[in-house]
């Protein structure tokens, strides 16, 4: 099986990112201590009321101001707890998302190589998600941390589903202006079940022209929740290893058709 | 939740707790609990790197930032980097907070003040500059007076920054009238002595490692019959206020400063520091010991006691 191969960017300090062929799987993560992000344990929790405040005055703010990303992340963990957990034990009933828990890659600037993958030859997967960054002149790095899911391992997925956000765009090939991010928190309704993607989902397209829902609702919703509802549960890819993969047989296999 | 982990967490914070030595409201203990979890030793993944900053710092002596325990020179690097995060939403922040009371707080101060023409205010910790721009406002419209001088002293480059911008919208602007200056409240070395009229600090000496040092400054470049007035945030008497507070301060002020500001540690830190602040008696007590001369109590609650401004004569 391909691995990637460990990149010079990745040596830390005083040493050197160990690649992950050679060593067993519970000690890689405490040999790398720049992949586990994840201290939350000593994390002040915050109490139900300020929870319940802070799910409303998130989801407002980030209605009426819908630059707000941290404020749509906030609502996500506040209001998320239950289907986070849901999520985790999708991905434990996979072989592949069992090592991805293990493991726990983060997608930043300093832990892919986005110079290496813009040299792919066209119609590979890492080609594409460059295709798409540059496009839109975006870094993986705008992604906002998890504050308020204190348990480590969701609070993990929950930061790899904020991180996968761009590897949706890539796969469905919807473009990041307001009607392909609807139609992809469609996407995710059917992949996740979040609370967050369903208040996005139906409070999102009020702001649009009449024009602009007719379209959403009759081409992109319906599109979205089958293919959401029908391919792989996509959290559980690795997506890590798929740079040199053909994008379109990476689509077959997931199950993923695009929007006509 | 599983009861035997309570349990145990319970027995261990038991001993935190009695070897700390911040004095407890009884009504704060709750609050008080979550950010003892904290202090535990910090799971850092690089243990190496625990031990050398535990040996840094173990000689050094400790002061509180919030309900936290840090080494004394770090708390003013914490400090800088809370006010350096929430300079550019800070008067939104205190209009949201506070629902515009702040506002009147500081008008109250400045008409306590009532300074005559030509006076000369030094603004300590001034921040944003309301306390300097309600001033240079009092004397133009009471007394008609343009002589009045300000000098606007913050410790924090942005927050001073995010006043230079606000006095440049207002006729001061570009007048001798009001001059900026970064410098550190508890060290006034390029302000020589016997120089001011009035001293301002508005809810900014709870900020400051050493108290003392900033009141025995204050002193010194004080003239002789000038006036040391300090707005601060105080201990609230009444218990069914102090609760509805206590339950505002902590649970509704963070989430604002998460929505606002999208920084909502800076404002626990906040509301943390105002606890941790002595109670009107004692700082009155600290302002006396400082050479300073009180008239009856040395403050006057406002707001129930939720702030308090205190004030003292060099004589």
């Amino acid at each position: 099986m391909l691995r990637s191969t460990v990149s010079l960017s990745q040596v830390s300090t005083n040493k050197i990112l160990l690649p992950r062929n050679i060593l067993p799987f519970n000690l890689y993560r405490e040999l790398n201590p720049q992949r586990a992000h994840y201290v939350s344990s000593t994390k002040a929790r915050i109490s139900n009321l300020q929870n319940v405040t802070l799910a409303v005055s998130s989801a407002f703010t980030a209605f009426f101001d819908p630059e707000r990303g941290d404020m749509i992340a906030t609502l996500g963990e506040t209001t998320g707890s239950i289907f986070v957990s849901e999520m985790r034990d999708n991905m434990l009933r996979d072989k592949t998302g069992r090592r991805i828990l293990r493991e726990r890659p983060r997608i930043h600037s300093s832990t892919i190589n986005i110079p290496y993958l813009r040299s792919l030859p066209t119609g590979t997967f890492g080609k594409e998600y460059t295709n798409f960054l540059d496009g839109q002149n975006v870094t993986p790095d705008t992604r906002v941390k998890v504050q308020y899911i204190y348990d480590d391992e969701l609070a993990y997925v929950m930061q790899r589903y904020r991180e996968c956000h761009d590897f949706f765009h890539t796969l469905t090939k919807l473009p990041a202006n307001v009607e392909g991010e609807l139609a992809l928190k469609w996407f995710e309704l059917a992949q996740t079940g979040l609370p967050m993607t369903l208040l996005s989902s139906i409070f999102g397209p009020i702001r649009l022209s009449s024009k602009e829902k007719e379209r959403l609702f009759k081409k992109y919703v319906p599109w979205a929740l089958q293919c959401g509802s029908q391919c792989k549960f996509l959290l559980n890819v690795y997506y890590e290893e798929c740079w040199n993969k053909n994008i379109e047989e990476m689509r077959k296999e997931l199950g993923i058709y695009l929007v006509d | 939740m599983f009861p035997r982990i309570h349990l145990k967490r319970a027995f261990f914070f038991r001993q935190i707790r009695t070897k700390t030595n911040h004095i407890y409201n009884n009504s704060l203990q709750k609050y008080y609990s979550t950010s003892l979890r904290l202090q535990q030793v910090n799971t850092t993944a690089n243990f190496s790197e625990q031990q050398k900053n535990q040996h840094d710092t173990s000689q050094e002596p400790r002061t509180h930032f919030g309900f936290k325990s840090v080494p004394e020179s770090m708390k003013e690097t914490l400090v800088g980097q809370v006010f350096e995060n929430v300079a550019t939403k800070y008067d939104l922040m205190n209009d949201a907070m506070s629902l515009g009371v702040h506002r009147l707080w500081k008008d109250h101060t400045i008409r306590t003040m009532a300074p005559g023409p030509g006076t000369k205010l030094l603004d300590v910790a001034g921040g944003t500059g309301d306390i300097a721009m309600g001033f240079l406002n009092y004397c133009k419209e009471i007394h008609g007076d343009t002589s009045a001088q300000v000098k606007l002293l913050d410790i924090n480059p942005k927050m001073l920054e995010v006043g230079k911008q606000r006095f440049s919208k207002t006729p001061h602007h570009n007048t001798s009238q009001v001059t900026f200056e970064v410098g550190n409240a508890e060290d006034l070395s390029s302000i020589p002595s016997n120089s001011y009229d009035v001293y301002t600090i508005a809810f900014g000496i709870r900020n400051c490692t050493h108290i003392d040092r900033v009141l025995h400054e204050a002193f010194r470049v004080l003239k002789p019959g000038g006036r040391f007035m300090c707005l601060e945030f105080g201990k609230v008497q009444n218990p069914l206020i102090s609760s509805i507070y206590n339950l505002y301060s902590f649970q509704i002020i963070p989430v604002i400063g998460q929505v606002i500001a999208s920084d909502r540690d800076s404002y626990q830190y906040l509301v943390e520091s105002i606890r941790q602040f002595p109670s009107q008696e004692q700082f009155a007590q600290m302002i006396m010991n400082s050479g300073f001369t009180i008239v009856g109590d040395g403050w006057e609650d406002l707001t129930f006691g939720i702030a308090a401004l205190h004030s003292g004569f060099k004589l």
